[in-house]
């Protein structure tokens, strides 16, 4: 059996281009948006997260309101204004509500796409990865930071309208009260990148969901000796930890132990883990085989 | 036009593609045939730059895919039906492509309506069945009206009806004088929908031929005859120059080298009683079964 085996011909290379218009960033700002907004489980997540926090720290206001007589004259005098008031505001528990659930969101952003196979309907049809990541950034983002004030704003007027009942609320023009709200504002917003940066570079959901609780929340706990110096600083350079500094308010500093995370460091914090999280997979996305 | 050029593909030692060298014109429909296995997908996701190949070229219309910002207007493809997030709709899902390519909305109304999913377009996808998928695969393929169509595999899951519907459609497209691309393994489907055929095996070209000159080189046509007198009859062709063979049956015989009509002359001639006379012609599938038949991936049951 003979096969013969057609050769291109150079003359046949010559074909025409195709006309098109220009491509923009922001037709891909428009197609993520879609994307992400045309998920039911966003919608879900956003709204739980929004509602439960705000549910969350209205029952801590609402309890230190009920409880407030008995308190000692130290807690009433020295704890409570501006800094209990402002604890009820952004509880503890509050934020790590917000890290599970913007870590998730942001993890679901780019795994959805990884997971299912549409990452290669979405190349084929933006060849230009990196373009189509940034977009990615930029919505999640964007959604993430709206959420984030909702839930910044809106706890921490319904919290100090609540105390305002006993005189024991703050106002916004306290020294350092608009700087806890919007630290806890970006908060989802920086936890939502990192989710989406160990989703692009993990892309499997479970291993992602379980790698982004591990990096938020576990491991600060694991940095947890407040007499050695160096466990401290990579306390202080978790994400957490610098939400709880920024979001803390009142001269108290002693809660910090003897090595104490600074203002600036925690606005770095707040920056390098988010730049770090979507630097790496946009400089990986060109090369990887999908 | 779609142009590989020595492309080759290792995943660590396995090599999915090895030197493939083939040209896709514009005007036909272009079948990529090849058993399991083969690399035909993996050869559309290195034309689509979604793999990068470790040797090669390949290229559409002149220039590596890749290199296009956007690429609805110049591929449409249809990869894997199952390429799609399950929990958008198919509007959603297509509105979303459009929007990445500066695709005006109404086309997405318009692609939907083409491939018969009007009614559904605002479904979610996770609900669809194989067949819709394959059909809104194809509807994105068409958004970019583009002049160079991937179908991988696009029959899998379809009905009659549909399977009817895309072999017209990709005639149509090929008509239009795009190029059309479509992969299958199986050769029935490709038997009365391509013109040309790219067939590999083990990632390696086995032949590039227009859809008669590949039957052609298939099973030589011949005549299968049923006698009584299978002796006499073979020493009587034998004699005028046949190649006769027993063919299953002790009085079925099957011969090459004479034509059916100077088989029933010679028969006639020596009274020899003929039950069946029937000219064999080359079958599209036994070609194709023959030249794999080195080349397959996965074989059910041992050979001996």
């Amino acid at each position: 059996m003979t096969i013969t085996v057609d050769s291109p011909s150079p003359a046949a290379t010559a074909a025409a281009a195709v006309a098109e218009p220009r491509a923009r960033f922001r037709d891909l700002l428009a197609a993520e948006w879609t994307k992400l907004w045309s998920l039911r489980s966003i919608h879900w997540a956003l709204a739980a997260t929004v509602l439960a926090i705000l549910a969350a720290n209205a029952n801590a206001a609402r309890s230190d309101l009920a409880n407030y007589p008995n308190y000692s004259a130290e807690v009433k005098n020295y704890w409570f204004v501006p800094y209990w008031a402002m604890r009820d505001a952004f509880t503890n528990n509050s934020a790590w509500i917000v890290a599970l659930a913007a870590g998730g969101i942001g993890a679901i952003a780019i795994v959805g796409e990884y997971s299912t196979g549409m990452i290669r309907t979405t190349f084929a049809a933006v060849p230009a990865r990196r373009s189509v990541l940034a977009a990615k950034v930029a919505v999640l983002t964007g959604l993430m930071l709206v959420a984030g004030a909702v839930m910044a704003f809106g706890s921490f007027w319904l919290t100090q309208a609540i105390l305002s009942h006993r005189h024991i609320g703050i106002s916004i023009s306290q020294p350092g009260a608009l700087r806890c709200v919007i630290a806890s504002a970006l908060f989802p917003v920086v936890c939502a990148l990192i989710g989406f940066g160990l989703g692009a570079l993990i892309k499997h959901s479970a291993t992602t969901v379980i790698a982004t609780v591990g990096v938020l929340l576990l491991l600060p706990n694991l940095f947890n000796s407040p007499d050695k110096r160096w466990i401290c600083d990579l306390h202080n350079l978790m994400p957490i930890a610098a939400w709880e500094r920024l979001a803390f308010i009142g001269g108290r500093q002693q809660l910090f132990g003897p090595y104490p995370a600074t203002i600036t460091g925690s606005w770095l914090t707040y920056l390098i883990w988010p730049l770090v999280a979507v630097l790496l997979p946009l400089l990986l996305v060109r090369r990887r085989d999908l | 036009m779609i142009e590989i050029n020595e492309l080759t593909k290792r995943y660590g030692g396995t090599t999915a593609v090895n030197g493939l060298t083939f040209t896709v014109r514009p005007g036909h429909v272009t079948g990529f045939l090849g058993p399991n296995g083969a690399g035909k997908s993996t050869t559309l996701r290195l034309l689509l730059g979604l793999n990068a190949p470790t040797s090669g070229t390949a290229t559409v219309n002149g220039r590596p895919f890749a290199g296009n910002p956007r690429g609805l207007r110049q591929v449409g493809a249809l990869l894997d039906a199952g390429d799609v997030h399950g929990g958008r709709s198919a509007r959603a899902h297509l509105t979303a492509l459009a929007q990445s390519n500066r695709i005006p909305r109404g086309r997405v109304d318009e692609v939907l309506r083409e491939v018969g999913l009007g009614s559904a377009a605002n479904r979610r996808i996770g609900g669809f069945s194989l067949g819709m998928r394959q059909r809104l695969g194809i509807a994105a393929a068409l958004l970019g009206d583009p002049p160079v169509l991937l179908f991988d595999e696009p029959f899998n899951g379809l009905d009659p009806e549909g399977v009817l519907w895309v072999r017209g459609l990709c005639r149509r497209l090929a008509a239009e004088g795009r190029t059309v691309f479509v992969s299958s393994h199986l050769m029935s489907e490709m038997q009365s929908t391509a013109d040309r055929l790219i067939v590999i095996g083990r990632g390696a070209l086995l032949a590039d031929a227009s859809i008669a000159e590949f039957a052609a080189r298939g099973t030589a046509p011949g005549v299968a005859v049923r006698t009584p007198e299978a002796d006499a009859l073979t020493a009587l062709l034998t004699a005028a120059g046949a190649v006769v063979r027993p063919d299953g049956g002790p009085d079925q015989l099957t011969i090459t080298g004479l034509d059916a009509e100077r088989v029933g002359e010679l028969a006639f001639q020596h009274r020899i009683r003929l039950t069946e006379l029937v000219t064999r012609t080359a079958s599209l599938e036994q070609a194709f079964m023959e030249l794999t038949a080195d080349s397959v991936e996965y074989l059910a049951g041992d050979r001996t």
